[in-house]
């Protein structure tokens, strides 16, 4: 009896052979790039003091608007600050964005999703309602309305991105919920005697895991650029922090003048968001061979 | 149970679904309107206003009630088209947003004709030609289209094009000295200055729409592109696709005439999802081109703390978002007999 629940309550082999997944993402040319930026961003942001040349925050009214090169890689902002040095650290917010979003999305959307799937009924139609409700807009304009009620800052701006995305997990979370609720496995588990709680927690979570994986991975690209977004109107990340769309914002009143205060963020969150999709892209081949005649 | 008795229910039943949907729209508008930190009794009694005006103010805006009773009040002016007015610009919210919304339907117009334009005939080439070096390219082609910040994007093409070349307008619906030349009849300024006879504006305001249309229309391209390949895909994978290739069809006949046909009513009901979604996009080229719609009405009224006018913006995406929802259900309705 005890190793029939051990086999159905084990996690999919894709997600115990993570090494397996990172080879295969390697083959793809797109996807290995996609993790190349990743890894860059992780390690950039981690060893930001190392990488930075200059202080962010230091200012040097001699030296404003210097274009590229003499000792400022990517030259200086209006207020003679590095940019090089701003994008380094401004790398650590965006990792601090991505990774609250998803650890508040993630949980979040797999629950409401698994429990309505499983539960079905009730349940299901009231937590599908709040969704649809939440769907029904277009994820920047909800996270506009949301931080101007809260007040515009970066950590509002995280917990409106986070307000907004968690929708399209559900509904994924949910779908596949539905499909396994069926499933022989299932009702095994069932006749032994666990509380829906653990079918869904132990049976139903683990299977709907990879896809909900994926959906977050591409999630983050657009996760990344309402953010930036945000930025740029002024809601999110306030100056001077050296938030990549913010920065953007700052260098507009100068870009005609000075491309290179606009250009450089604006190739940081395009690289970022882009490997985000082509990893994800990457991610549902190697964790979803049935998707793969379809793209 | 006849057919059309499960119709009429399922018919009933989408009724009900959207009636709630909508409510849960207005209970998120409402709700977010009261938290927003900007005090509506200051904002219009004013900093040095005596205790007995606000007070006054206060009451004669129901805010002293229970907030159920306060919502219920807010239904009862939402059905009955009184949205409030505008802190900012001291007009009723719906008259301002009527007046902007033009600029924004213009542009967004012009951007999904481009979007589709390109996208339909890209997702059907990469479909045909599947892992190919074309299907690559477009892959990559619209994953840019995706992935770039476009706010961004349209700054550099602002740099580029309109400094650098001095190939289109700058930021506005038309030159400087052009405005005001044309009366106001449709609001659609490529259309106003046609029936004006203003050839000099059409050609101006053209020059102007054309870049963020062209960035708008790119960006929705990418959706669009991926969503017909895989429709295409699913279709030229099926066995009449080789049947009527068996039977001498050229090739450009069954994919155009056969596979094409059936994605119809699916690249309808994307268009559609692609076009709502284009508002979105808007918010932040309309900031970047200072064009004078929807999007810049938003954010200008997200900085001052305008409620009124935030809450009806927001209620009016979520309106039309569901708008487009129950088209493309209802076009799959229809066209689709597999649903009936």
């Amino acid at each position: 009896m005890s190793t029939h629940t051990e086999t159905a309550f084990r996690l999919p082999a894709p997600l115990l052979a993570l090494k397996n997944i990172v080879l295969f993402l390697l083959r793809s040319p797109t996807s290995a790039f996609g993790l190349a930026v990743l890894t860059l961003l992780i390690l950039v942001a981690a060893f930001a003091p190392l990488i930075a040349t200059h202080d962010p925050y230091a200012q040097d009214l001699a030296l404003t608007l210097q274009p590229p090169g003499n000792g400022h890689f990517f030259g200086t902002d209006e207020l003679g600050r590095d940019i090089f040095s701003r994008l380094v650290w401004g790398a650590r917010i965006t990792l601090t964005i991505i990774f609250l979003v998803s650890v508040v999305v993630g949980p979040i959307g797999l629950i409401i999703g698994t429990t309505a799937g499983y539960l079905g009924g009730k349940v299901d139609t009231v937590m599908m309602r709040i969704t649809d409700i939440f769907l029904s807009f277009p994820s920047l304009i909800l996270s506009l309305a949301f931080v101007a009620a809260l007040g515009p800052s970066l950590n509002n701006a995280i917990v409106a991105i986070a307000l907004t995305s968690w929708p399209p997990i559900a509904r994924l979370a949910r779908a596949e919920a539905m499909t396994f609720r069926k499933a022989d496995y299932i009702s095994a588990a069932r006749l032994q005697g666990a509380s829906p709680t653990r079918i869904i927690i132990k049976s139903i979570m683990p299977m709907c895991l990879p896809s909900v994986l994926i959906r977050l991975t591409l999630n983050m690209a657009t996760v990344i650029l309402t953010a930036a977004g945000l930025g740029f109107l002024g809601l999110g990340a306030q100056p001077p922090l050296p938030e990549w769309g913010a920065m953007i914002a700052t260098g507009r009143r100068y870009m005609l003048d000075s491309w290179w205060l606009v250009t450089f963020p604006g190739v940081a969150i395009l690289s970022v968001s882009l490997a985000f999709n082509l990893l994800g892209d990457g991610l549902r081949d190697a964790l979803d061979p049935k998707q793969i005649n379809r793209r | 149970m006849s057919h059309r008795r499960i119709r009429f229910y399922g018919a009933a039943g989408q009724l009900g679904t959207i009636a709630v949907t909508l409510l849960g729209l207005l209970l998120l508008t409402f709700f977010i309107g009261r938290l927003m930190p900007a005090d509506p009794v200051r904002a219009i009694v004013g900093e040095d206003a005596t205790r007995e005006t606000y007070e006054q103010v206060y009451r004669s805006l129901g805010l002293d009630r229970p907030l159920w009773e306060q919502f219920a009040y807010y239904l009862g002016d939402v059905f009955t088209g009184n949205f409030g007015t505008s802190i900012r610009t001291g007009q009723p919210v719906i008259q301002d947003i009527l007046h902007v919304m033009p600029a924004t339907i213009e542009l967004a117009t012009f951007a999904i004709l481009i979007g589709a334009g390109l996208g339909v005939p890209l997702g059907v080439f990469a479909a045909v030609n599947k892992d190919r070096w074309l299907d690559h390219v477009v892959r990559v082609f619209s994953l840019f289209g995706h992935s770039m910040p476009i706010f961004w994007t349209g700054m550099i093409a602002l740099i580029v094009f309109y400094a650098h070349l001095g190939l289109v307008g700058g930021s506005g619906r038309m030159d400087q000295f052009y405005i005001g030349l044309v009366e106001e009849r449709t609001g659609f300024l490529l259309i106003d200055s046609l029936i004006a006879g203003e050839m000099d504006v059409f050609w101006s305001a053209l020059n102007h729409i054309i870049l963020p249309a062209a960035l708008l229309g790119y960006s929705s391209s990418a959706y669009i592109t991926r969503m017909t390949r895989s429709f295409m895909l699913d279709q030229l994978g099926q066995e009449y696709v080789t049947t009527a290739r068996v039977k001498g069809l050229s090739r450009n006949q069954t994919i155009w005439q056969h596979a094409f046909v059936n994605i119809r009513v699916q690249l309808v009901t994307i268009i559609a999802l692609a076009y709502g979604s284009l508002l979105e996009g808007a918010v932040l080229i309309e900031t970047v081109f200072a064009w004078p719609g929807f999007g810049q009405y938003l954010t200008n009224n997200l900085i001052t703390g305008d409620m009124n006018a935030v809450m009806t913006c927001v209620l009016i995406v979520g309106v039309i978002f569901i708008g487009l929802n129950l088209l493309s259900d209802v076009l799959y309705r229809i066209f689709d007999p597999r649903t009936r």
